[in-house]
């Protein structure tokens, strides 16, 4: 039996257009494109650039910690693979760094330890209400998951890295409000966070606004997804594998419907049906018969 | 081919299949006659087989990680996404899972639609079907409540509200269903509880709804009553067992897809932000799969008005089999039918889009037509059609249906004219 490849066509062709329907759906109209550069992670083979995220981890370290947590992110992570890929000694050594809250001890009493590897993250400030109260009222988010929480991911973190601006004329803006070009409504209770020369890369890097904006982007799209490398490899595996086998499948399919019924049309049945009936009357050879 | 009946051979299994006819359903569910011309679009029941089970399975794991408690449930999420191994693999699936699950439903449930499937004597496989949707809306309402995050909650808040707009009763009840004066604590857990019940439930329900099916068997895309001693069917195993694995793995080839490159495209960015009671999210939007209900919520002006126009959608496909008068089941015979069958695409389609846009302006407008369209295609357009389309003539069997196609006369005719080089119109 033949399958019409027509229908499977017709049939995929609805199956994108049905799927493509949600996408659509949730895409806002955007006032503003993002900023574009060329994320390495982006794309089936995706991976991320080490050295970007170890700079991006300096950057983090030095401009963003000291009002954003990344509480979901352990010490530990900074030495695994597809991550900064920092040496163990030196993610112990960034671990040491911090100090931790632990307890109670043996005696009922928390006391203050240097952080380990299996330590979460420091947070700059211990709950909600202190972060506010320290930061004018707004509160600056966990940047753990940022770049999966935010519209636009990436692009959007990098642009408003990017976006801060001058004061359009005839806008008035509080104290402790600034113009920003790419966040929504415009208006933004944090400073221009990162300036040219901020950080100094030990690699030796030139620290422009664009390369720290793009270092800490990276990282922050780590930390939102730290399997992101593994994931990409996976996926291209897995969908090489069923590549592979759909073509076994279709193939037995093809062979074990071939079993069933013969290839003849009903023209061709009823006419064999005839040619036999007037074979017999005549008491020819069907072969013979014209 | 015709089911042969189950005779079992050695001695044990007769004394078992006696007792317990396991062997004689299982042979049933093999030997069961299907008929030959199902096409791709027949496929899809035992695709969604497989999503319900792959579901079940990765939300069993998942629930040995997850945490129910307001202060621990968006960390636990992290926890599994990060520190349990592949964690954020079962997640994915899971989470995915449930949009390409829909997705199967909604080709399953048009293609009834298209195809008559739902007309005597299938009404009851249509009703049982209804029933696992709702419970598949309800299932995947509470677990997209379960990570805690600003859709979750500002979701759970608009949906448990339209509970309020009950008369008398509806405060009391919204109340009831939080277990509390506001979402907390008590509404996370109760949701957790059921969201892990009703899957169970929808499983025992797919199994009516194929013992519902095997009564009078499959209908197909000619639609007509096929015979099952003849060699218009053919046996389930092997021959569309192997189908459905071929249509199967295609679709787990885009599933996959969406799972390891766009694993969170088809969600909300603000679900990862935690759940806030304090700060509202600029434009609350459900997922995808709920959007066209959402948008004939809002077209409704009145808060009740909405929400009996919301739940009539759903209840009115159940009143389906008797409002379609037409005794042809398959749209290729009905000329009239098969357009406005794609209206009717095109009209949820859209209403799915408006769903996802703020209810204002030309959007409110829009949503206002496609929701009334939606009510008169079913409630005024099919009956009176079925009384006045002039179907085209239907095939003596599946067999030759080519020869029956509507048009085909025609064709043939001009082919002939074209031999023979006579006028069209002349040719007899």
């Amino acid at each position: 039996m033949l399958v019409h490849l027509n229908n499977i066509k017709n049939f995929f062709i609805i199956i994108i257009f049905l799927s493509a329907v949600p996408f659509s759906a949730y895409s806002e109209e955007k006032k503003l494109d993002f900023l574009k550069t060329d994320w390495s992670f982006n794309g089936i083979f995706g991976t991320f650039d080490r050295a970007s995220l170890q700079r991006g981890y300096q950057v983090y370290q030095e401009v963003c910690s000291g009002c954003h947590s990344v509480q979901h992110l352990s010490y530990r992570n900074l030495s695994e693979k597809g991550g900064p890929e920092f040496s163990v000694e030196e993610a112990k050594a960034i671990a040491s760094q911090f100090e931790v809250e632990d307890g109670p001890n043996s005696e009922g009493e928390m006391f203050i330890r240097p952080g380990r590897l299996s330590d979460k993250f420091v947070k700059p400030y211990p709950n909600v209400q202190a972060t506010t109260a320290a930061n004018d009222g707004a509160y600056p988010p966990d940047m753990s998951v940022l770049a999966k929480a935010r519209a636009g991911g990436a692009d959007y973190i990098y642009s408003l890295l990017l976006g801060y601006d001058e004061v359009p004329e005839g806008l008035q803006l509080d104290d402790g409000v600034y113009y920003n070009k790419y966040m929504p409504g415009n208006k933004i209770k944090m400073s221009e966070p990162i300036s040219e020369g901020i950080v100094e890369y030990s690699d030796g890097t030139k620290s422009t606004k664009e390369q720290i904006a793009k270092d800490v982007t990276t990282f922050l799209v780590w930390s939102s997804e730290p399997h992101l490398e593994n994931q990409h490899r996976m996926g291209f595996k897995a969908i090489i594998y069923l590549i592979i086998l759909i073509i076994l499948v279709y193939m037995s399919k093809q062979k074990v419907w071939s079993r069933f019924g013969s290839k003849m049309t009903k023209e061709e049945e009823t006419f064999d049906k005839v040619e036999r009936a007037v074979t017999e009357y005549e008491g020819e050879d069907p072969k013979t018969f014209k | 081919m015709s089911e042969i009946k189950y005779i079992p051979k050695s001695k044990l299994a007769k004394w078992f299949d006696k007792r317990l006819p396991l062997l004689t359903l299982s042979h049933h569910l093999t030997e069961y006659p299907t008929p030959k011309n199902l096409n791709y679009w027949w496929t899809f029941g035992g695709i969604l087989t497989f999503c319900l089970i792959t579901q079940i399975v990765t939300g069993l794991v998942l629930a040995m990680h997850y945490v129910a408690h307001v202060d621990h449930a968006f960390e636990s999420i992290e926890h599994i996404m990060r520190d349990v191994n592949y964690g954020w693999l079962i997640r994915y699936v899971h989470a995915n899972g449930a949009s390409m699950f829909f997705l199967a439903v909604y080709i399953h449930i048009f293609r009834s639609l298209f195809y008559g499937s739902y007309k005597s004597p299938r009404e009851v496989i249509w009703i049982i079907g209804l029933f696992i949707y709702i419970l598949m809306m309800a299932t995947a309402f509470m677990g997209y409540v379960l990570p805690w995050g600003q859709m979750s909650f500002w979701g759970a808040t608009v949906i448990t509200n339209l509970f309020s707009a009950i008369p008398f009763v509806g405060e009391s009840i919204t109340t009831w269903l939080w277990g509390g004066y506001s979402i907390g604590n008590p509404t996370l857990n109760r949701f957790y509880s059921l969201h892990y019940l009703l899957p169970f439930l929808t499983f025992g329900l797919v199994i009516l709804h194929i013992w519902a099916l095997h009564v009078p068997g499959n209908n197909n895309p000619v639609g007509i009553d096929i015979k099952k001693n003849s060699n218009e069917t053919m046996p389930f195993h092997p021959y569309m067992v192997m189908k459905d694995l071929f249509a199967l793995l295609l679709f787990v080839t885009v599933f996959l897809w969406f799972v390891f490159f766009a694993p969170n495209v088809l969600g909300h960015p603000d679900n990862y932000i935690e759940a806030n009671p304090l700060v509202t999210p600029a434009h609350i939007v459900p997922e995808w799969y709920l959007l066209p209900f959402y948008a004939i919520l809002r077209a409704v002006p009145s808060k009740l008005g909405g929400v009996i126009f919301m739940f009539s959608a759903i209840f009115i496909l159940m009143l389906l089999p008797w409002l379609d008068t037409s005794k042809v089941r398959s749209a290729i015979f009905r000329p009239i039918y098969k357009k406005l069958f794609w209206i009717l695409v095109f009209t949820v389609i859209l209403l799915g889009y408006l769903g996802a846009k703020p209810p204002e302006g030309i959007y409110l407008i829009l949503s206002r037509l496609a929701t009334a369209y939606y009510f008169i295609h079913f409630l005024i357009l099919l009956p009176i059609l079925g009384r006045y389309e002039k179907t085209d003539p239907l095939p003596m069997s599946i067999s030759d249906p080519v020869l029956n196609k509507p048009g085909i006369l025609d064709k043939v005719k001009k082919a002939a004219s074209k031999y023979e080089g006579e006028n069209v119109g002349s040719f007899k």
